[in-house]
């Protein structure tokens, strides 16, 4: 029939954007981290990835096949959620920990509440932070090339010094994804420039951390510099706190939802016990987002003038 | 005697308080790290369970009603205090892990919910057999979920290793792991429909919901709202009719006296 002739109601015009699309071009943006965690801890990596995707992907068939539910396995949201997760896991983990993690962030996180756009938490944060207090062990022993050390944020918490520059190209010990900053912007800046991503989050919380660190922290750049590249948090603040579902859709909403980010990460490195705390911060900030979209709710074109 | 078994039934199936009532919730999460402690708490609340029914039921008709709910505190509370006692006279590896949760169960909902709904009304022998079934009710369920806490988390049931050291996910053995299990059998009994009071063997009912509103959720209310109005408006209709009805009648009546009175 002729598209001209066809009569509907609204809406007329529609975008191209799909979650199909916006899901591939986050797993793209995510390829120079994990062929950088691949070059440097091995094919290890790569099996814990293929792992993780391989483990989110049919758990999800599965579980809607299951449930009658339509099967949305090709939108690639279990593909990243998969892929998140792997990025997130030390290297030399025993397989199982990975498989058994996006098990959890497929069914118990994602699938029981509704799948797709109605978890209320990250799913694949959600299970690192499962297997953060089930295997506190094997989820916080890092190596490099055969030697284990300890991550640059842990020497940092016990007042050693770190080299800054090997933090940025990522010769450091940690989890797969989160070693190379630079992998990780180039990443980001393909985000951006897709306009996948906004840059208000990342943006919000990058800076409030920053601040955080340099005023309750140590009164020095480079400290503030090395926290910076340290851990998750850039791979956090642009991959994982930018997450549609989880993060508020208003403007200034998600400038809150930044700086509250970047508090809590602040207060967990610094005040807290353990070395990092990106998860816990971006788990936490996830559940305020109903309560910052409405307190934050846009005013309406037309309504400007009036008060209530 | 039949009214006995029945009560039996109804408390460790039918009105499952763990699983179905969804009562005790305090004891059910912290108490059932090992299936041990799990089986301790859900006997000791039983004991406590079926003397508080029986002797609450054999007072009901002395105490005031003003201050029913002052008076069953003070008998459970006696009743907690010769337990724990005797726990730590004779089981005091028991007494000494469930911890602050023995005298806790002076303010058990199940034992306060059971002497008010059940025992306040009903004779001590059903009462007592009321605390049996109830007691072991959760008996039941408290070892259910602390059998699956203590084999996922520390990969050992009732001490017995099951599942190596290396592979024991230990966040059950927390606090989350107790709603994890909690709400997974939950579930489990919800989906294979065993009979209860939310479910099968409740009897049938226009509304959605099953008209009970104890367990509403809220989703299906406003429906529920519509249908039940419209049943009253109909209900006054027909009253009304009812009414007109019974008042032509009693005019026909009249008229017919009045016309024979005439001729």
């Amino acid at each position: 029939m002729n598209k001209l002739l066809n009569v509907s109601s609204s809406p007329h015009a529609r975008s191209n954007v799909l979650t199909q699309n916006l899901m591939f071009d986050v797993a793209i943006a995510m390829i120079p981290a994990s062929v950088y965690g691949v070059y440097q801890f091995g094919l290890k990596a790569l099996c814990i990835m293929l792992v993780t995707v391989a483990g989110a992907v049919l758990s999800e068939y599965v579980y809607e096949s299951l449930m009658g539910r339509p099967i949305t396995v090709m939108d690639g949201s279990a593909l990243v959620t998969g892929m998140i997760l792997a990025l997130n896991m030390p290297p030399e983990i025993p397989l199982w920990i990975p498989f058994l993690g996006s098990v959890f962030a497929i069914i118990v996180v994602k699938q029981i509440y509704g799948g797709l756009g109605q978890n209320f938490m990250n799913p694949a944060l959600a299970a690192r932070c499962f297997l953060l207090i089930s295997f506190a062990n094997q989820m916080s022993s890092f190596k490099l090339d055969g030697v284990s050390g300890a991550t640059p944020l842990s020497v940092l918490k016990n007042g050693g010094r770190v080299d800054v520059a090997a933090m940025f190209v990522g010769k450091i010990p940690g989890t797969i994804g989160e070693v190379s900053v630079i992998a990780l912007l180039i990443g980001a800046v393909y985000l951006l420039v897709k306009k996948v991503i906004s840059i208000r989050i990342p943006a919000a919380y990058l800076l409030s951390f920053a601040v955080f660190v340099f005023i309750f922290g140590q009164h020095d750049p480079a400290y503030v510099l090395a926290h910076l590249c340290g851990g998750g948090l850039i791979f956090g603040a642009f991959f994982m706190a930018t997450d549609y579902v989880t993060s508020p859709i208003t403007p200034k909403g998600q400038i809150v939802f930044g700086i509250l980010l970047g508090v809590l990460t602040g207060l967990f490195r610094i005040f807290g016990g353990s070395a990092e705390g990106v998860s816990y911060a971006i788990i936490i900030s996830n559940l305020m987002v109903p309560l910052i979209e409405k307190v934050t709710l846009p005013v309406a074109f037309g309504k400007e003038g009036k008060k209530a | 005697m039949n009214k006995c078994v029945e009560r039996l039934y109804n408390g460790i199936i039918k009105e499952n308080p763990t699983f179905v009532l969804m009562l005790g919730m305090c004891p059910t999460l912290a108490t059932t790290t090992t299936a041990v402690n799990g089986v301790g708490m859900g006997l000791t609340t039983t004991a406590v369970l079926i003397f508080s029914n029986l002797i609450i039921s054999s007072l009901r008709k002395i105490i005031p009603d003003r201050v029913r709910i002052p008076a069953y505190i003070v008998i459970v509370a006696s009743l907690v205090t010769i337990v724990q006692l005797l726990l730590k006279a004779f089981i005091p590896f028991l007494d000494k892990s469930l911890g602050i949760f023995i005298p806790l169960i002076v303010v058990n909902c199940i034992i306060l919910g059971r002497a008010e709904a059940y025992a306040a009304k009903n004779g001590p022998l059903e009462s007592a057999f009321d605390g049996i079934g109830m007691g072991l009710g959760f008996t039941l369920g408290l070892t259910c979920i602390a059998v699956f806490r203590e084999l996922l988390g520390a990969g050992t049931v009732f001490g017995l290793t099951v599942i190596p050291e290396a592979y024991k996910i230990s966040i059950f053995g927390l606090a989350p792991g107790a709603f994890f299990v909690l709400a997974g059998l939950t579930a489990l009994q919800n989906k294979f429909k065993m009979p209860s009071a939310t479910n099968g063997s409740a009897p049938e009912s226009v509304l959605a919901c099953g008209g009970n509103c104890m367990h509403c959720t809220g989703s299906a209310c406003m429906a529920n709202h519509a249908q039940l109005e419209t049943r009253r408006l109909q209900a006054e209709e027909e009253a009304l009719a009812a009414k007109k009805a019974s008042v032509a009648q009693k005019q026909a009546e009249l008229s017919a006296k009045l016309d024979k009175k005439e001729d």
